[in-house]
């Protein structure tokens, strides 16, 4: 079951079955039936545009609560880059990191450091000339977990290098345990997530079997307590590392900008997303040497869990950034962390086509042909009132078994129609009182 | 002989450059959907889009046929003229007669015709002057 391990749950008892959700997924993996959405564990990708547009904040991410760090003797926490644009007034990022430490974390490592030697992994795999191209960066997990399921065919494009995260984890356990001389397994490394995605690629991990990061922890859960922790706590100003570049992870293009290369292509949003992949896939960028594809608008900054709205704390990335060194990592630091972590992936990312109606072609091909003749005789109004997003997906779902053509309330207003006017004429056919004084007689 | 288990049609308007590409797109769709492997849907997909943007820019207007049997993967476009004088030369990479209009939307490069053959395991074309053009990709399932 671990397979299928999703962070995004829906809470039954605040769904009211409309149909914002059901519209706005990108794999068509909810459905409404009995009054409540339903979420197709097989298709959800974690993106989060569901817990981004339910009016009654009904989808949740699951993610881990603070108290949870206690569980380990040692506490590391790594801050998405993407942290450091939630707070107004910060000029040194090293006052939210030196806050970390305020709310229990024994260490802060950041991520965007992490993001600064995967940079550095990506940039050799560039050189290398017989990987596909473009290649796809995999930094974020919704948009693996889309390819997975909607575009298999760019799976060998995806760059097979360790995401910032888990880079960050590796390294950050490793120098703790060194400095301090303690055991590995007493340390805690807890991830400062922005989105639901990022947990769920911690407790089912693609392209390797286990993940270095213990557990995720909301933006939103602990934006309250941190804040009110930033200046208070003694800042001796050691903690920040990450360069510029780093830290410019956060927003759409950071990783683009950061591989220094000018045939990039850089686009936030799923939708903008999966426009390009099709292309990609239809070979209308034959010059392309990266595609960096976020989920969120405006790139990680626009997750889910993020506090402040996307679009500011963009900028406040950016003037963040501004003052910190430009630098990148050496020869000489790459070849000392190469063989100390894995930074590449162990596994092979597999498509998941769960989106294809059968195994047996024939048999896919027979519930084609009566999907197009259910679809024909839908009303093409795509209201979602049956529960399934659009009247191609009833015609789909009614095929699969797992709705009937009577959830269409059209339908449903014909057939009633029909019945009615079949009791009026039945009616009109029911022997009356003077036939049966004449039977009388 | 092969039996075809189904098959599509998709008309194609010349010069409507509003809903050029759907044709392509469904076809792209609809393999995906019959679990067709990503590599076939892949050529499939050029090799439609390629055809489809050759009615809509070079011919008096036509089809797109799609037919699927277990083994393989045929596709026919057919138009209804004007027809190509010199297929040679029109198979060569880079030869183009799009007009101007078609340029400047980014078309008419002369790779067209190329590509679908790149993508094809049999490829066929057959044009006469005045009546039309017919093109068939076959790529093996």
């Amino acid at each position: 079951m671990a397979e299928y391990y999703h962070s995004v749950t829906l809470d039954k008892d605040k769904c009211r079955g409309c149909t914002n959700c059901i519209k706005r997924c990108p794999t068509e993996a909810i459905r409404v039936r009995e009054g409540k959405a339903r979420i197709i564990a097989e298709r959800c990708i974690d993106c989060g545009e569901c817990i981004r547009v339910c009016p009654y904040h009904a989808k949740i991410a699951v993610t881990d609560p603070l108290s949870s760090i206690d569980r380990f003797q040692y506490k590391i926490a790594l801050p998405a880059p993407a942290l450091y644009g939630q707070f107004k007034d910060v000029t040194d990022i090293n006052d939210i990191l030196y806050a970390l430490k305020g709310l229990g974390f024994d260490y802060v490592y950041e991520v965007a450091r992490g993001a600064d030697y995967t940079t550095a992994f990506v940039k050799e795999k560039l050189k290398e000339g017989h990987i596909k191209r473009p290649l796809i960066s995999s930094a974020c997990p919704a948009i693996v977990r889309l390819i997975q399921v909607r575009f298999p065919e760019l799976l060998a494009n995806i760059v097979s290098v360790e995401s910032p995260m888990e880079i960050a984890a590796q390294l950050a356990r490793r120098e703790f345990s060194e400095k301090r001389g303690v055991s590995e397994e007493d340390i805690g490394v807890f991830f400062i997530t922005p989105c639901a995605a990022k947990m769920t690629s911690i407790k089912s991990p693609i392209g390797r079997e286990r993940s270095s990061v213990d557990g995720a922890i909301s933006m939103l859960d602990i934006y309250g307590a941190l804040s009110s922790k930033i200046g208070d706590t003694p800042n001796t100003g050691e903690l920040q590392k990450a360069s510029a570049y780093g830290v410019g992870w956060a927003n759409s293009s950071g990783e683009s900008s950061a591989l220094s290369i000018e045939r990039y292509l850089a686009v936030d949003g799923i939708q903008n997303v999966i426009y390009v992949l099709e292309e990609i896939e239809n070979n209308k960028f034959p010059d392309l040497d990266f595609f960096e594809g976020l989920a969120c608008t405006g790139g990680c900054v626009g997750g889910p869990l993020t506090f402040e709205n996307g679009f500011v704390a963009k900028n406040r990335i950016r003037t963040l950034a501004k003052d910190l060194e430009n630098h990148q990592i050496t020869g000489e630091e790459l070849s000392s962390v190469r063989h100390s972590i894995e930074w590449e992936f162990t596994e092979s990312v597999q498509p998941k086509p769960v989106m294809k109606l059968d195994d047996d072609l024939s048999l896919a091909v027979k519930k084609m042909e009566t999907m197009d003749k259910i679809y024909e005789s839908l009303p093409g109004l795509d209201c979602g009132s049956c529960g399934s997003p659009n009247c191609r997906t009833l015609a789909e779902d009614i095929v699969q078994g797992e709705a009937s053509e009577l959830d269409c309330i059209f339908k449903l207003r014909e057939k009633v129609k029909d019945l009615a006017k079949e009791m009026i004429e039945l009616a009109e056919k029911i022997p009356t009182g003077r036939h049966e004084e004449d039977d009388g007689k | 002989m092969k039996q075809f288990i189904m098959e599509h049609t998709y008309e194609v308007k010349a010069g409507d450059y509003v809903v050029a590409g759907e044709a392509s797109s469904s076809i792209k769709g609809l393999l995906k959907k019959l679990g067709i492997s990503g590599d076939i849907v892949r050529r499939m997909a050029i090799a439609a889009y390629e055809a489809e943007m050759n009615l809509v820019i070079h011919s008096e207007g036509g089809h797109l046929i799609l037919k699927i049997s277990p083994a393989e993967l045929l596709l026919i476009s057919q138009d209804e003229g004007p027809g190509i004088p010199d297929i040679d030369l029109a198979m060569e990479e880079g030869y183009s007669t799009a007009p101007d209009e078609a340029r400047e939307m980014g078309f008419g490069a002369g790779m067209g015709l190329a590509n679908i053959k790149r993508c094809a395991d049999e490829f066929n074309i057959k044009s006469s002057v005045g009546i039309g053009t017919k093109v068939e990709v076959k790529i093996y399932i």
